[in-house]
């Protein structure tokens, strides 16, 4: 296998292996608190800042940590974080902390962080490890953002709380509801499977489609 | 037989046993510096949470009682309001009441923090009650899980909200409003909510009614 660079490293969790939008982990959360884009925020970078700190900790102690018990050291590091982030978003920003509720706790269990933990952070020096995980945290934090932009401009009329149409628009309910996060997710991941496929229909046949109508 | 198997043994074994304390100490260790890092955070965030919901409670307080000069705690049984928080151990539960007095130092109304199962969750709210009229002051959803958009207005309706504000209890929720003492006009799309609500300080001011409106005829003698 070839090297990576450490560009790859972060860029593979922001796009090519999206967490959300291509590997579909951690979709809990990003369904349950992404009716607005506030929540999303606070929800992603809160995660950011568990995977970056477990993936620290999981790198630099991997030489430490014996085979048979890693899955509960990762898990007691990642819990500690998850607690840190939520005493720490209970301090400073209370209502978006009331607002997230239990999902916060339940970062814990987001297979995405035990994921690059296990199969990335434990087998690779310190630095690549930190990229790996900043890069898959702003791509969860960026898919849920995403999510929560449209799910709040059409359920709520409004973009961070700010009111885009005036009073006249009548929101739609639905979209703020857990069915609209369905329903955006599932359109999301429509538009960018049709775009892929679109993408490589095009890449390898482009020179010949040009040929062909050339020669017509 | 005998030349293989305690090799075997050896090899299984010994590593075995090794890292079995291996364990022991890396999980401890984790552990102990994990409970550590906590315990920092959560010395340091201590003050910050606890002053924010002091602040939410006082606001609260404030609301419903129409901005009091001050209030005090007391605490509540169905049977009597004491100044001090009742002995451990006693059979009747206790709620913490407010007591709000304006600048004259007379006590103007008391809430009071009332729970039970909305339409999806617990509805947590304070409502405001004046013994001397025998009407409500206010009343303000502090914490719930009702859908939002439809359950969730029992918070953000504002036309919902003021009619709590000088209706006599006990309170009836109604869909369509007659005039009638102590009727909720309930919100369209939000009924059990808007019951779950009315239900929620009928009940709470019927068990305490009588232990509020005798500590007052006491104070305000």
């Amino acid at each position: 296998m070839r090297e990576t660079t450490r560009q790859e490293d972060f860029l593979r969790g922001v796009w090519r292996e999206n967490p959300v939008l291509i590997q579909m982990l951690g979709l809990c959360p990003a369904l349950a608190v992404t009716n607005n884009v506030e929540n999303s925020l606070a929800m992603g970078l809160a995660t950011l800042f568990v995977i970056c700190g477990s993936s620290l900790l999981v790198s630099l102690g991997q030489r430490f940590i014996p085979g048979e018990i890693r899955i509960s050291v990762y898990i007691l590091i990642i819990a500690t974080f998850v607690t840190v982030a939520d005493l720490c978003l209970e301090a400073l920003v209370p209502d978006i902390h009331k607002a997230l509720g239990a999902f916060i706790a339940l970062i814990v269990v987001n297979c995405m962080i035990l994921g690059r933990q296990e199969a990335f952070a434990s087998k690779k020096p310190v630095g690549r490890a930190l990229l790996d995980a900043l890069g898959t945290g702003a791509g969860f934090s960026i898919a849920l953002v995403m999510l929560g932009a449209v799910r709040e401009v059409l359920g709520s009329g409004s973009f961070l709380g700010v009111p885009l149409f005036g009073p006249s628009y009548e929101p739609w309910i639905v979209m703020i509801l857990p069915a609209g996060g369905f329903l955006t997710l599932g359109v999301l991941l429509l538009g960018l499977a049709w775009w892929q496929e679109r993408r490589t229909e095009r890449s390898p046949l482009a020179g010949e489609a040009t040929a062909a109508r050339e020669a017509r | 037989m005998s030349q293989v198997e305690p090799d075997a043994d050896v090899l299984v074994v010994v590593p075995e046993q090794a890292s079995s304390l291996r364990m022991l100490a890396t999980l401890g260790s984790a552990g102990a510096l994990a409970g550590l890092l906590i315990v920092v955070v959560y010395t340091i965030t201590l003050g910050p949470i606890e002053a924010h919901r002091a602040e939410v409670l006082r606001r609260a307080v404030s609301e419903v009682l129409n901005d009091p000069a001050r209030y005090e705690t007391l605490y509540a049984t169905p049977r009597e309001v004491f100044e001090v928080p009742p002995a451990e151990g006693g059979e009747d539960d206790v709620e913490k009441i407010y007591v709000g007095f304006d600048e004259q130092g007379r006590a103007t109304g008391v809430a009071v923090k009332a729970a039970a199962a909305g339409f999806q969750d617990l509805i947590t709210l304070i409502y405001g009650f004046d013994p001397a009229t025998g009407k409500l002051l206010g009343m303000k959803v502090l914490a719930s899980k009702e859908t939002p958009g439809l359950g969730d207005k029992i918070e953000k309706d504002l036309v919902f909200v003021a009619q709590f504000r000088g209706v006599p209890p006990p309170l009836v929720a109604v869909k369509r409003a007659t005039g009638a003492a102590g009727e909720i006009d309930a919100i369209t799309g939000a009924t059990i909510s808007s019951r779950a609500v009315v239900r929620i300080i009928n009940r709470s001011l019927a068990g305490l009614r009588t232990p509020i409106e005798e500590h007052f005829q006491e104070i305000l003698r």
